[in-house]
C-alpha cells in the first residue's frame, strides 16, 4: 500500500494515523546487524549483497539496536548468548519485531540435544516470524519480511475493525 | 568470579597525580598508569558480542589509555553448541553435518577432515575421481570463504564497495557449489569413501567461465581495496606476527604464511588431489596485516589456477568407494588434517569399534589466532583492534565449536 497509489493527481486522502504509520513502518523495516552463527552469512550478508539486495524493499541493516526495528535472530542461541539477546531486544525502540531465522533459532535445530543450547529463541524474546531451513535461503528471509509486513498491517486493521464494531 | 560489566564502571580520581583504577575485571592485567605526573584514567571498553566488526559473536574487553589499547581480553563461548560432544552421538556419515556448522563459511574442509580420518582408520581406498571432486569443491569453497573475509575486512576499514563486489562473485561460486552439492553453505558433500554425487552435466562450462572471469575480477578487487592508499596506510605495519610468535601461538594458514613460513598442509601432508596439481604457496615476509591480506589474495589466485587444472583433468571412474551404510571403524585413534581457509583444521578421532566415535576433537585454527590477537593488539589504537581481528580471519563458529 503505497501512498501514491491512494492519491491521484491533487487529491486529498483521508487516512487513519495508524495506517499512515503502518505505511512508513512496513516500507522501512531496518534490521539489526547482529549475526550469531551460520544463518548470519545467508540472512544478513547475502541479504545486503548485490543479488538479493533487501535494500530495495526498504530492509537495511543498522548497527545499533537503538536504530533497529527488526531483530533477525540468525543462529543458535546458547545460555551465554541468551542474556545478550534479551538485552539487545530491550534496547530496541518500540514497535519492534523479531524474526527467528533457521532451525536453531526456531527450535534449537541440530544442536537441541546439547544442554547449553536454548530450544528456540522464543524462550527468550517474543518471536513474530519463524523461518524454517538450515540455513534458510535469502529468498526465505525476503518472504519472512513480506509476511511481517502483512502481520503489521493486519494488526492495525483488526484494531480498526474492533473500534468500528463498538 | 564477578561480572566484569558491573565492576568496570567504578573508576574515580583519588588525589592529584594518583589514580586508583579499581579492581580489575576478571583476567584483565593492569598496566602501570601515569606518565610525567599526568595521571590518565584507564577505561575498560566492552566490544561485542553484538558488534558489526567482530565477525560473529566475539566479545573483546579492551582496556584503553586514551586512544591506546593497554590490554585486551578475548571472551569466547557465545556460540558454544557442543559439536565435539554431539559428534559422539552421530554416525560417521553424519559428523560432516556438524562440521559444516563449525566453520560455516568453508564447510567442505571440515567434512573432508572427518572423511579422511575415517578412511584412514578403515583403510578405505578412495577412488581417484572422488579425490579430485573433493579438491574441486574445497578450492571453490576456499575462494568463497576468502571473498567473505575480503568483503568484511574492507568493511572493517570503512569501505563498502568491495563487499558488494565480493558478494557478487561469491554468489557465482555458490551457484556452482549448489549445483554440485545441493546446498549453498551446508554441503555434507565429502563423506567417508568419496563424495555424495558426481558432477552434474554441464557444470564444467560454468566453472571454466567463472575461472576466466575471476582472474580479472580479482585484479579489480585488489585495485579497489588494496590499491587504496587509506587502506594501505591502515594495514601496513599493523599487527605484526613474526614467525617466532606465530609458532609460539600455534598459528597455521595465512596467518603463519604471512610471516614467511612455508607451511601448507596441502604441500606438507598431501591429501586428495593436491600432490598432482601444479601450484605455489603465496608467502609474506613481515607478518603484518598487509602481508596476510596479500597472502589471501594470492591464495584465491592459486585456487582459481587449481580449479582450472582440476576441471580439465577430472579422471574417469566412480565418485565413491564401496562402503557399508553403517561405518564401524576398528578401535583406534587417528588424526587427520586439511588446509582449510583459516589454517590447519584437524580431526582427532578415538573409536571403540562402534558406529559412533568414542571421542572427537576438533582442531580449529581460529582459536589460536584469537590468542595471537590478545598479544598483538596492545600498543595499537582502538580503531586498529578491529583491523587486527579482521586480518587474522577468525571464525567464531569453529572457535566456540
Amino acid at each position: 500500500m503505497a501512498l501514491d497509489r491512494l492519491t491521484g493527481d491533487n487529491s486529498i486522502v483521508f487516512i487513519r494515523s495508524e495506517q499512515l504509520f503502518d505505511i512508513a513502518r512496513t516500507n522501512s523495516l531496518w534490521y539489526m546487524a547482529f549475526g550469531i552463527a551460520c544463518c548470519a552469512i545467508e540472512g544478513l550478508m547475502s541479504a545486503s549483497g548485490p543479488r538479493f539486495d533487501f535494500d530495495r524493499m526498504g530492509v537495511f541493516f543498522r548497527n545499533s539496536p537503538r536504530q533497529a526495528d527488526v531483530m533477525i535472530v540468525a543462529g543458535t542461541v546458547n545460555l551465554k548468548m541468551a542474556e545478550t539477546v534479551r538485552r539487545l531486544y530491550e534496547q530496541m525502540p518500540e514497535p519492534r519485531w523479531v524474526v527467528a531465522m533457521g532451525a536453531c533459532a526456531s527450535t534449537g535445530g541440530p544442536f537441541r540435544e546439547y544442554p547449553n543450547v536454548v530450544m528456540g529463541v522464543d524462550k527468550v524474546v517474543p518471536v513474530d516470524v519463524y523461518i524454517p531451513g538450515c540455513p534458510p535461503r535469502p529468498e526465505s528471509v525476503q518472504y519472512a519480511f513480506l509476511e511481517l509486513r502483512k502481520k503489521i498491517r493486519a494488526k492495525t486493521e483488526d484494531r480498526l475493525a474492533a473500534r468500528r464494531q463498538k | 568470579m564477578s561480572d566484569p560489566r558491573t565492576t568496570v564502571t567504578t573508576p574515580g580520581l583519588l588525589a592529584e597525580g594518583t589514580h586508583d583504577p579499581g579492581t580489575p575485571p576478571a583476567g584483565i592485567k593492569r598496566a602501570p598508569t601515569g606518565v610525567d605526573h599526568l595521571a590518565t584514567e584507564h577505561l575498560v571498553i566492552n566490544m561485542g558480542p553484538q558488534h558489526p566488526s567482530t565477525h560473529g559473536v566475539l566479545r573483546l574487553l579492551i582496556e584503553v589509555d586514551g586512544e591506546e589499547v593497554v590490554t585486551v581480553e578475548v571472551s569466547v563461548g557465545y556460540l558454544h553448541r557442543g559439536i565435539e560432544k554431539l559428534a559422539e552421538h552421530r554416525r560417521f556419515n553424519a559428523i560432516g553435518t556438524l562440521m559444516d556448522r563449525g566453520d560455516y563459511v568453508s564447510g567442505i574442509h571440515g567434512e573432508t577432515a572427518v572423511a579422511l580420518a575415517v578412511e584412514r582408520l578403515m583403510e578405505i581406498e578412495v577412488p581417484r575421481k572422488a579425490q579430485w571432486l573433493r579438491s574441486l569443491a574445497a578450492e571453490l569453497n576456499r575462494i568463497a570463504s576468502h571473498l567473505v573475509w575480503f568483503g568484511t575486512f574492507g568493511l572493517d576499514t570503512g569501505g563498502m564497495g568491495q563487499f558488494l563486489y565480493a558478494m557478487r562473485d561469491r554468489e557465482a561460486i555458490l551457484d556452482i557449489l549448489e549445483a554440485i552439492t545441493g546446498q549453498r553453505m551446508m554441503f555434507n558433500y565429502a563423506r567417508p569413501g568419496g563424495v555424495v554425487a558426481d558432477l552434474p552435466v554441464g557444470i564444467d562450462e560454468k566453472i571454466r567461465a567463472f575461472c576466466d572471469t575471476f582472474d580479472t575480477y580479482l585484479d579489480e578487487h585488489h585495485a579497489l581495496l588494496g590499491g587504496n592508499e587509506i587502506f594501505q596506510g591502515r594495514v601496513k605495519g599493523i599487527g605484526i606476527i613474526d614467525a617466532e610468535k606465530a609458532f609460539a601461538f600455534g598459528l597455521t594458514g595465512a596467518n603463519l604464511r604471512g610471516a614467511g613460513v612455508d607451511f601448507d598442509v596441502r604441500k606438507k601432508r598431501p591429501y586428495d588431489a593436491y600432490p598432482e596439481l601444479d601450484w605455489e604457496v603465496p608467502l609474506g615476509s613481515a607478518g603484518d596485516a598487509w602481508d596476510r591480506y596479500m597472502v589471501r589474495m594470492g591464495e584465491m589466485r592459486q585456487s582459481a589456477r587449481m580449479i582450472r587444472q582440476l576441471i580439465d583433468g577430472i579422471p574417469e571412474g566412480e565418485h565413491t568407494a564401496k562402503v557399508p551404510k553403517v561405518l564401524r571403524p576398528p578401535a583406534g585413534e587417528i588424526y587427520a588434517c586439511v588446509e582449510s581457509s583459516r589454517g590447519e583444521t584437524g580431526i582427532h578421532l578415538v573409536t571403540d569399534g562402534g558406529d559412533t566415535p568414542y571421542r572427537m576433537h576438533y582442531r580449529a585454527p581460529s582459536i589460536f589466532a584469537l590468542q595471537a590477537v590478545e598479544d598483538i593488539v596492545p600498543g595499537h589504537l582502538i580503531a586498529d583492534t578491529v583491523m587486527m581481528v579482521g586480518s587474522t580471519d577468525v571464525m567464531l563458529g569453529e572457535t566456540d565449536r
